[in-house]
């Protein structure tokens, strides 16, 4: 059996969410720390090389303000396709 | 007052914080023993995760490793955050609405299939085991060296702790103790991060004092990288490894992460859908506040260290610390053998360099943290503070591995496999059995150390990677992915990154029995094993992708599970079934 039109919609919405978070997860970690991590050093903000900071300090509010970001927009798809709790 | 009557007042007054607090959680049935009744409030249960993941090696052991490895240390702070991510938006809400009550049960249901559910036990009581090891000898340490007991009667007291309020309180006697553990340990972590932010670089915050300038005006990094250049180290803020290899061991930590069964079946504990995304969040925000800490706390203990050994800075030998007039802490932690010096040229100075030849302070990089209060001269009750977190940082890892170890035994192999029938008071006792079990083995282990106890950390990490993550992810992601193409996954995933390790570090850790040497030429495509995880995984993945197209797919009811968990909608209270 296929799903309801709209969890099925609440799904693709969901996944398209997803993988835009994952993409910042992405670039911040492994692209601004770790891959591109010579050439953004080069660049200073207060005493940090701005890769170096990254890589110790930046990533990890990244994921921080990623996580909430996720949980505000999924709990707008959440009532906007009638699926929230209670 | 005396540090040793100092440091037994703190942790004493904390130990009986942790018993009082189980005596008024006790759990009455298996759901309050499993999932603290799924009663937990979301920030309250971020509280609780954070001192659940946070273990001795996070609070002891990491800022060493960043402080005599600069940039490279990285990878583990990233990759013990990144993982929350993927926690966060790929299984804790979908798992919360699975809404039982362990890891494997969700594999055994959703896979239909009482082998996925035992192998997933095998993998959870490997993981859970090897990690908890470690948290009982952190415990024997910190007794033995800060209250003057033996290693033994410090082992005992703490498994007596964890005893009380564990077999007592099950899960919410856990939570609760957890939620006063963190207070504790993030307490005792940044006091004197801040105290000695202030002295190196006058900044009371140590995210921003990281990138603050000491005394004469240069920043503190470049400060840093200079003189290690000077003594003829690497920059500390330059790159040392290769990226492919810094890259897969980031992922291989942060999958590791979010597939490891104590943390995961912390989210279990929420009441709805929506707390378990929010709880993430806020375990997040709890665990940055001490991951963001650490590389302030590496940097400023190096820089503080150099700055005693060598005061001008200077690849001098001459001007280097005369070994009679070194600080007291030196000589107090010479006694414990964790630093030496080994006058090589005969000048009764202690020089620090990066040649073998030359160097002549050796210093055991776990010592860091503990060191750091008195090295930048701090009241007694600071370092007694830090003893407590440290500790409560243990005591709260040891207890969540525990709780995932026991309910295993009890929920998923004596009810879901070997005897179904039995009742609920029975199964609460059996829990409570296996839990002390549980903490037998530990402290046989704990009083035991195999010798390979700082290897398996990684085998802890490889396994969760290669084998929970993927088939987790799996169930809920692919609607098709059936039982024959996720026990094929598993397995493979699980025998390739356990061969890979065994391969370069000797075949169950013993050795001599190591097939090659462990050295870069060595290695596959240059991947270093503590970075396998990453790679077992994807053959993960892959395989089981490969064999479930070629098998039938899942039963009706399952795909209506599938579709079921992917919508918040309809999540009751947990029930064991």
């Amino acid at each position: 059996m296929q799903p309801t039109g709209s969890a099925a919609e609440y799904w693709k919405a969901n996944l398209r969410l997803l993988t835009i978070c994952l993409i910042v997860w992405f670039v911040v970690s492994y692209g601004f720390g770790i891959i591109l991590v010579e050439p953004l050093n080069a660049i200073m903000i207060g005493g940090y090389p701005l890769g170096f900071w990254f890589a110790q300090q930046g990533s990890i509010y990244t994921f921080v303000a990623l996580i909430f970001f996720y949980v505000w927009k999924m709990g707008k798809l959440d009532r906007q396709f009638g699926v929230h709790e209670d | 007052m005396e540090l040793s009557t100092l440091t037994y007042m703190v942790v004493g007054a904390t130990f009986a914080l942790y018993i009082g607090i189980a005596i008024w959680a006790r759990a009455g049935t298996t759901g309050e023993f499993y999932v603290a009744g799924k009663g937990v409030h979301p920030v309250a249960n971020g509280m609780a995760t954070a001192a659940d993941w946070m273990s001795a090696a996070s609070f002891i052991s990491m800022a060493g490793l960043i402080a005599f490895k600069g940039y490279d240390a990285s990878v583990y702070l990233m990759g013990w955050t990144g993982g929350y991510v993927l926690l966060a938006m790929l299984l804790a809400p979908y798992l919360r609405k699975f809404g039982k009550f362990t890891v494997p049960e969700f594999i055994g249901d959703r896979y239909y299939s009482q082998a996925a559910r035992i192998v997933a036990v095998i993998c959870l009581i490997v993981a859970s085991i090897t990690y908890v090891i470690g948290q009982m000898k952190g415990i024997g340490v910190a007794f033995s060296r800060f209250l003057e007991t033996s290693y033994e009667v410090g082992l005992y007291s703490g498994m007596g702790i964890v005893f009380i309020y564990a077999v007592l309180g099950g899960m919410k006697g856990i939570t609760y103790t957890q939620i006063a553990q963190y207070v504790v340990l993030i307490f005792a972590y940044t006091v004197p991060a801040i105290f000695i932010s202030l002295q190196i670089t006058g900044n009371p915050l140590p995210q921003f004092g990281l990138g603050g300038s000491v005394e004469g005006g240069t920043h503190l990094l470049a400060t840093l990288d200079k003189v290690l250049v000077d003594l003829g180290f690497a920059e500390y803020t330059a790159m040392k490894g290769t990226s492919l290899n810094m890259a897969l061991l980031t992922l291989s930590l942060m999958i590791g992460t979010a597939g490891l069964p104590h943390v995961i079946v912390r989210f279990f504990t929420v009441p709805k859908v929506a707390d378990a995304r929010k709880s993430a969040g806020w375990a997040l925000v709890f665990i940055a506040i001490l991951y963001t800490t650490a590389p302030a706390v590496g940097a400023m203990s190096f820089f503080n260290l150099i700055n005693t050994v060598q005061p001008d800075m200077q690849n001098r030998a001459e001007t280097s610390l005369q070994y009679e007039d070194r600080p007291e802490w030196f000589s107090n932690w010479e006694k414990t053998g964790l630093l030496t010096h080994d006058d090589k040229n005969g000048d009764g100075r202690i020089q620090y360099r990066a040649s073998k030849e030359e160097n002549e302070l050796t210093v055991d990089r776990d010592i860091m943290v503990m060191a750091n209060p008195e090295i930048a001269s701090l009241p007694n009750w600071v370092v007694a503070l830090v003893v407590a977190g440290g500790l409560a940082a243990a005591l709260s890892t040891a207890a969540g591995l525990l709780m995932a170890i026991s309910s295993a035994v009890s929920h998923d192999l004596v009810k879901g496999v070997f005897n179904p029938g039995i009742s609920e008071k029975g199964e609460l006792l059996t829990a409570r059995v296996a839990m002390a079990g549980a903490i037998a083995v530990a402290g046989w282990f704990g009083l035991h150390p195999p010798g390979f106890a700082a290897q398996v950390v990684a085998l802890a990490f490889g396994l969760a990677a290669s084998s929970i993550f993927p088939a987790l992810m799996m169930g809920i992601f692919y609607k098709r992915m059936n039982n024959a193409g996720a026990i094929a996954g598993m397995l493979t995933g699980l025998s390739a990154t356990l061969i890979y390790i065994f391969w370069f570090k000797g075949w169950f850790f013993i050795p001599g029995t190591e097939m090659a040497a462990n050295n870069a030429s060595n290695w596959f495509m240059g991947i270093q094993p503590e970075s396998f995880g990453a790679i077992g995984a994807l053959i993960n993945f892959a395989v089981a992708f490969a064999v479930s197209k070629v098998t039938a797919p899942p039963p009706e009811h399952i795909q209506h599970l599938v579709e079921d968990i992917r919508v918040p909608k309809g999540a009751g209270a947990a029930t064991g079934h």
